[in-house]
């Protein structure tokens, strides 16, 4: 999804780093084989990059300056609009905020914007991604059923966190995309909470 | 005496413990030889830091550690379950929240699909779109 823009920017000192929250390297396989990336396409089936970024839901994007510092922190968006008809997001926003800063036509978020937006863990999240850390290993071991209790916990204290919630059903023998899916996101958006949070300036029209 | 797990920053570690009354007891010397804490003159101790514990009669009981209060006094998350010997130490949400506030990027470390480790650091000095997806 994030090849052409790679291969477009990639002699203006800019990279693609694709991190994939999956069960295993084999879940995530075919989609980054068909990708062909020529950049770097990480795995990280143990949530490392969740704990530390506060990611809690996918996609999620950050731009990172040549200093290590986010200069836009947790967005969501899309490298096409393959999913538009469902996420109600497009891509274009994102794609052209993204490639005037790289240009350097226009700059990121200022340091006020980017503290403003950015999503800080609460313990409740912390603790969550805890169950979450026992319910993989757990997996990983074959012991499911008790994995299932940890799973079910993390959601229960971090119910905004998709990557446990529904980034766990595969483990679970639960279809991602099916019923159990669509009824926990409907009950969420019955809530008044948005599925996808992506910050004001990207949002365009939902 | 026999083994539990203990998870801590994605590493599983076997440390001998027995469980009493729904309580999980470290042994110390274990604990110490897997972790590198250490409870002396009223500190738990790493090489890297000493913490100052109010009421020790908490964190040490029968001659054990006890787990739940040894993840208190780190200030971290504790998954545990008995019934599976295992248990997971989080990151704290105050050392979480702290590294975001700073706004620098936090460094991971992590494989490729050939199993080869890719660090964000090792980009430096470019700007990153970092993108956290899923096939599901």
């Amino acid at each position: 999804m994030w090849q052409a823009l790679s291969e477009e920017l990639k002699d203006r000192g800019f990279t693609v780093i694709t991190v994939a929250l999956d069960k295993s390297a084999d879940d995530a396989r075919p989609w980054i084989e068909a990708a062909r990336p020529t950049h770097p396409t990480l795995i990280d089936t143990r949530h490392v990059l969740a704990d530390l970024y506060n990611v809690v839901n996918v996609p999620t994007i950050f731009w990172i300056d040549e200093r290590g510092r986010i200069v836009r922190p947790n967005d969501v968006a899309f490298g096409a609009d393959t999913f538009k008809h469902i996420t109600g997001l497009e891509s274009a926003r994102h794609l052209g905020a993204l490639r005037a800063w790289v240009s350097g036509e226009r700059p990121a978020l200022t340091a006020e914007d980017v503290r403003r937006h950015q999503p800080l863990p609460r313990e409740a999240d912390q603790q969550a991604r805890a169950e979450f850390g026992l319910g993989q290993w757990l997996w990983a071991q074959g012991r499911t059923e008790a994995a299932e209790r940890h799973f079910v916990r993390g959601g229960e204290l971090a119910p905004h966190d998709f990557t446990i919630r529904r980034g766990t059903m595969p483990m679970r023998g639960i279809d991602p995309m099916g019923p159990q899916f669509r009824e926990m996101v409907q009950a969420w958006a019955g809530a008044g909470q948005p599925y996808y949070r992506p910050l004001p300036d990207t949002a365009g029209k939902q | 005496m026999s083994t539990f797990t203990l998870i801590d920053a994605e590493q599983a570690v076997e440390v001998q413990a027995r469980v009493a009354g729904g309580r999980v007891l470290l042994e110390p010397g274990s604990l110490k030889d897997t972790l590198g804490w250490e409870f002396h003159d009223g500190q738990l101790c790493s090489d890297a830091m000493c913490i100052p514990i109010a009421e020790a009669s908490a964190l040490i009981r029968d001659g054990g550690i006890e787990l739940d209060a040894f993840a208190r006094a780190l200030d971290r998350p504790l998954a545990v379950d008995v019934e599976e010997r295992a248990a997971c130490l989080g990151a704290s949400a105050r050392e979480r929240a702290q590294a975001l506030a700073s706004q620098h990027a936090p460094d991971f470390t992590l494989p490729d699909l050939a199993g080869r480790s890719h660090s964000l650091s090792e980009h430096r000095g470019k700007k990153v779109l970092l993108v956290a997806w899923a096939s599901w």
